[in-house]
This record gives structure tokens, sequence and C-alpha cells, in this order.
């Protein structure tokens, strides 16, 4: 594979997806601290919202330990180069929240839709492009849960009302390289030129660093992480390890290497609670395509009925379950419990 | 048929049609007039050959006849956009209007929490929420009524087939209306609302959850019992309106899951959250009935 010279940019996602192995408490105080390190290191863009988005905060998601408001009111001001996106995922969140986030100074709103919805982002986009200078990207989560042609025809709607970038989301980490390849490639032979193509990875099945290095291969230019992996999970792609590994094959991502390891060694490793780690229940995540934000969930209810949660993640995935359905995985595991005399 | 109250319906759309079906068994609704605005509509056409007047004119080809067509009920199952202009003609001709989009410029009504408030109130403009909202709110009032509710949520899990046009272009008008509904028919101090839409096959039936966080620490064997009476409740016009788990507590947080199956007179079965739409309207306009034809209430222009 040589990719000598191509130019990247990375998107780092400690301060959003990170939210969930953190419950959502990430504080202020640890946002900014963090936020100045990227600054410092050179990584162009970080995300920062509740870890389900703007407007995330609900007995659903879990109570942040701040506002979305407070969070990037912190954050924006605090960055010199590195640019700020906020997450809005439509039935979640509403345009009052993006027109919010966008008071507070964010450069990027990202709408994000389950992959064959993207019609609900319609209202959210054309508003965003409406707002001078905002980055407006369209993003498909669960992205493999259909194939490439009607994955491009989602893609091509997202485009249609005005986003300049589209992403393709393996929220569950569940592709293999073969299967971020035939994606990314057929929207880029598609999708306008000047539009931009991102591809955001999970690791549960350890493909994070592969995935990222076929996604750009087939012609992405925007590529999702984080440093040390907090994220939902097993975390997102390792964006310390990323950025190593593009130093080595000379793709251009601007960001300084030793200064992104000792980001993730010396601020995140600290600030997990738990190793976000390609444990037994992340690894049936990418086995089984679950969503990944639904683990600690499943670990919860599992621990509260007397359960198995890879039996409860398993069952998610072949119930065909989608982002945001939390909710589900109580009421699933009540009736596990039933049936298996548990309670 | 004197003992029936006559009613258009606007809209031959999904909802408009699954009222119809609905409302040709009423024991106090005469479904008279089908209004669109689209001349080949396969809605026209079906409610053409039951008999009703229909027109392709919009409101507009109903009103110069529909006062001597006794027309005293409305049902708007257009868009929110083109509501306020709906009712406010129909208004003028002496019908009360039940609003079925998420336009809200009349007061909210649930039947099962405040329809005899809502009728006694004579409005000439209700309207019904969302359909999350009709499924959900009333148990959040199931707890309120029992203990002070410092925040209630509900999670609206809706497959994609189920989910129109209307809905999906704007969406937020799903989560403000509902949350506010929530707030201010639930008795919450404050009211949030979460949709997801789920495009699995077969699609799944319509699932709501319902969280509340109460003030003081639940009386688990009250709030219970009027769960349970609450659901018995809405039954009574929603037959697939279902209690799957719950009510479950944790600490001040009071979860309960359930499930809407609709009917199937037009819409499939699967398709709860708009069966539970047109299933409200019908019932709210039967309320109306009964106090239009007991001469309790006569819809005139100058009440609007």
């Amino acid at each position: 594979m040589d990719l000598r010279g191509r130019k990247i940019t990375v998107h780092d996602m400690c301060l959003r997806d990170g939210m969930h192995p953190k419950q959502h408490q990430i504080t202020v105080e640890q946002m900014v601290t963090v936020a100045r390190a990227m600054d410092e290191a050179g990584v162009p863009m970080i995300e920062v919202t509740h870890g389900d988005g703007l407007g995330g905060k609900s007995v659903n998601y879990g109570f942040p330990a701040a506002s979305d408001e407070e969070y990037l009111t912190a954050v924006c001001k605090e960055v010199t180069n590195t640019r700020v996106s906020a997450l809005l995922l439509p039935g979640i969140g509403t345009v009052d929240d993006l027109k919010m986030a966008v008071g507070c100074g964010i450069s990027t709103i990202r709408v994000a839709t389950h992959c064959t919805e993207a019609d609900v982002s319609e209202q959210h986009i054309n508003m965003a492009t409406q707002i001078d200078g905002l980055d407006t990207v369209g993003f498909l989560m669960m992205a493999h849960m259909i194939e490439p042609e009607e994955l491009l025809e989602q893609l091509l709607l997202m485009e249609s009302y005005g986003a300049n970038c589209v992403y393709i989301t393996d929220s569950a980490g569940y592709m293999l390289p073969d299967q971020v390849s035939s994606r990314v490639s057929l929207a880029r032979r598609e999708l306008k030129p000047e539009t931009e193509l991102g591809f955001h990875g999970h690791h549960n099945l350890a493909m994070g660093i592969a995935n990222s290095l076929a996604a750009v291969e087939a012609g992405a230019n925007r590529i999702d992480g984080s440093m040390a992996g907090l994220g939902a999970g097993a975390g997102n792609t390792p964006l310390e390890v990323f950025i190593a590994v593009c130093d080595r094959m000379g793709i251009e991502t601007g960001v300084d290497t030793f200064k992104a390891m000792d980001i993730a060694e010396d601020l995140i490793v600290p600030m997990m609670d738990d190793m976000v780690r390609v444990d037994r229940d992340a690894l049936t995540l990418g086995y089984a395509g679950v969503y990944s934000s639904f683990l600690l969930f499943a670990k919860r209810s599992a621990a509260k009925y007397n359960l198995s949660s890879r039996d409860i993640l398993v069952e998610l995935g072949r119930r065909r379950t989608v982002g945001g359905q939390e909710d589900m995985i109580e009421d699933l595991a009540l009736d596990m419990a039933r049936e298996q005399g548990t309670i | 048929m004197s003992n029936k109250v006559k009613a258009a319906i606007i809209g031959p759309g999904n909802i408009g049609t699954d009222l119809l079906v609905k409302a040709m068994r009423s024991e106090l609704i005469e479904p008279v007039w089908m209004v669109g605005v689209v001349a080949d509509s396969p809605g026209l056409a079906r409610a053409e050959e039951l008999g009703l007047k229909t027109t392709a004119e919009g409101v507009d080809g109903m009103l110069p006849t529909m006062r001597e067509d006794g027309v005293q009920i409305c049902f708007d199952a257009t868009s929110a956009y083109v509501h306020a202009e709906n009712s406010r003609k129909v208004n003028e001709q002496g019908a009360v209007m039940i609003d079925l989009t998420p336009a809200a410029i009349g007061p909210y009504c649930v039947p099962t929490v405040n329809l005899d408030e809502a009728v006694a109130a004579h409005a000439m403009n209700v309207n019904m929420v969302t359909c999350g909202g009709q499924a959900t709110i009333p148990l959040v009032h199931a707890v309120s009524r029992v203990q002070a509710v410092s925040y209630g949520e509900i999670v609206a899990t809706v497959s994609s087939k189920s989910a129109g046009p209307g809905t999906r272009k704007n969406i937020d008008e799903f989560t403000r209306t509902t949350a506010s509904g929530i707030a201010q028919v639930g008795g919450a101090d404050e009211g949030k609302a979460i949709i997801v839409i789920n495009p699995a096959e077969p699609p799944l039936i319509m699932r709501d959850t319902v969280h509340c966080l109460t003030h003081e620490t639940p009386d688990q064997d009250a709030i219970t019992e009027s769960v349970q009476q609450m659901i018995g409740e809405v039954q009574k016009y929603v037959p697939g309106y279902r209690l799957k788990n719950g009510p479950v507590f944790d600490g001040n947080r009071v979860s309960i899951y359930r499930e809407v199956e609709g009917l199937g007179d037009f819409l499939p079965k699967y398709a709860g959250n708009l069966d539970i739409m047109t299933a409200a309207g019908l019932r709210t306009a039967e309320m109306y009935a009964e106090q239009i034809l007991s001469g309790d209430f006569i819809p005139t222009s100058s009440v609007a």
C-alpha cells in the first residue's frame, strides 16, 4: 500500500465518543486540559459533546457532568488552531441545540442518522449550510448494515441537502477492511469531487488502524480516532497509533507523533475508569454488529438481572437494533431474566 | 342517522384513511366529506367508494356546502404547515377542528388524561400532540397523579415504514411538541422526548419507554397500580396498548416499557404509532359529539 504524500485530516473523539466509557462524567476542567494538549500537538479537529451528541443529556443515555453549552464554551475559547466540532443526532437534539453550539464557537457540525434514514437530517443540514463558514458533515451510522450501493444513495441525499463532507461510520466496529474499501471507493467515485469523505471506526475487532488505512487508500480524507482509543466499545481507532503509522507510511496528518503519544499516555489513560480494550463484551459488539455505546448498558443490566452480557448483546444484534435504542436493553434483559428464571 | 354528528376528514393519506375506517364504525360520528389536494389520489377514490363527498380542491372545495351538509367536526390529517389556515376556515363555518398534525395551535388533548377538560372548555381547535405523546403522556400522568415528577422522558421507537415524510422533514416538531406535552399534560416539571427510527424487517411494533424521576422516593405499590389502571383506560380505545415490562424502580427513577400494536384497520399492525393517533382523534371527536347531541355544546364560529 503506497500512500506517500497523501494529506488527511484526523479528528479526535476523546471528548465526545470518549464520554461513553466515562458515562458522560468528563469534567469541564479535564476537557480544557485535553483540548489544550491537542492544540499543542497539532490535532486539527476535536469533537466535544455529550456522547450521544447535543441534547443527549437524558435518563436514557446518561446525565453528563456539565451541559453541552458549558463544555463547548470552555473548550472553544481555549484552542487556537484546533477546530471544534459538535455531533447532533436528529430525534435527540434539535436545530435549537445546533444554534447554541454555533454560538459557543464550533467550526463543524456533524449531523448523524442511522445509515438508512438520511432524510431525517435534511432540516438540520439545511440550517447548518445557512450559517456562514460552518463546516457541515453528514454522518451515517451503523454503515455495515447495508450494501455499498444503498449506502451511497443515503450519502448522496446528505450531499444534496448541502453537506460538504459525508462520513461512513462503523459504529459497531464490525467492518473488515474489504467492507470499508468497497463502501468508501464507491462513494468516492459517485460523490462530487469537492465533497470530502470520512471514516469513523471502532476497535472492537482490533481493525481500527487497518480499516482507517483501507479508507484512506479508497479515497477518504478525514479519519476519526481517539487518543488511547477513548470511545465506546473497545474505543475508536487509537489515534496516537494511527498517527505513528501514518508517519511511517508518509501520510501527512500534521500531528506531532510524540506529542500524540504523550496525550494518550499521560492524559487520557489516567482518565479511564476501566481500561478501554477489546474485552469479551467489546469483542461481541464487533462480532455481532451491535452499536458500541450499548456496552456498559448491557454490562449493567447483566449484573442487575444475573444474565450474561454477551447473551444480551448477541440478542440485540439479532434484533437489528440501531443507535439510540439504549432503552431496549433493560427491557430485553427483563424478558430474558423471566425466561431464564433469574428474577 | 340523526344520532350521529357529521364529520369531515382533511387529508386522504394513510392517517386520514385509517381514521375513516375507524369513524365508519363509530356510534357517534358519521364521516361525510374527504378533502384532498390531488385529483387521482387513491385515498379520495376509496372515500368516494364508501359514499363520502370528496374534493381535490383542498378545504376550499368543501367550504361552500359544508354547513348545509351538516359538518360540525373536522379532522386535519395534513401537515403542520397548512393547519392554521384549514382550522380558521372550518371554524368560520361552525365546525370544531381536531388537529392531528403537530401544529399545536389549540390546547393539547390526550383522551385518558384531559379529554373531559378539553371538551368542557369547548375549544374550537384541539391538538392531539404527537403519536409518541399519545402513547406516553398517559403513563407520565399515571406517575404524576401519585406523586410529583421532576422530570419525564420518553423514548419512542418506530419502524422506518411508519415514519412518514412529514415526520421525517420536521423531526424537531416531534421532539419539541412531545416534550411540551409531557410537561403540560403529563404533569412533569420538565419534559424530554427522543425518537428513534429503526428499519428492521419485519417492521418492529411501536415501542415506547417512559422514564420519570420523582422528587421523593417512589411509592412503588401506588405507582404500579396507577400505571396498570391507566393502561386499562387506554386499552378501551387502543386494544393493542400493552405493558411489556415495569414499572421498574431504581432510586427515584421509574421506568415503564411498553408497545402499541395497531388494529390494522388500514395501516399495518406494526404502525401502532399512527393507529394510536387516529384512535385518540376519533375518541376526542366522539366526546365532542356527545356534548353536541345532548345540546351542551353548539359549535359556532364566534367561540373561536
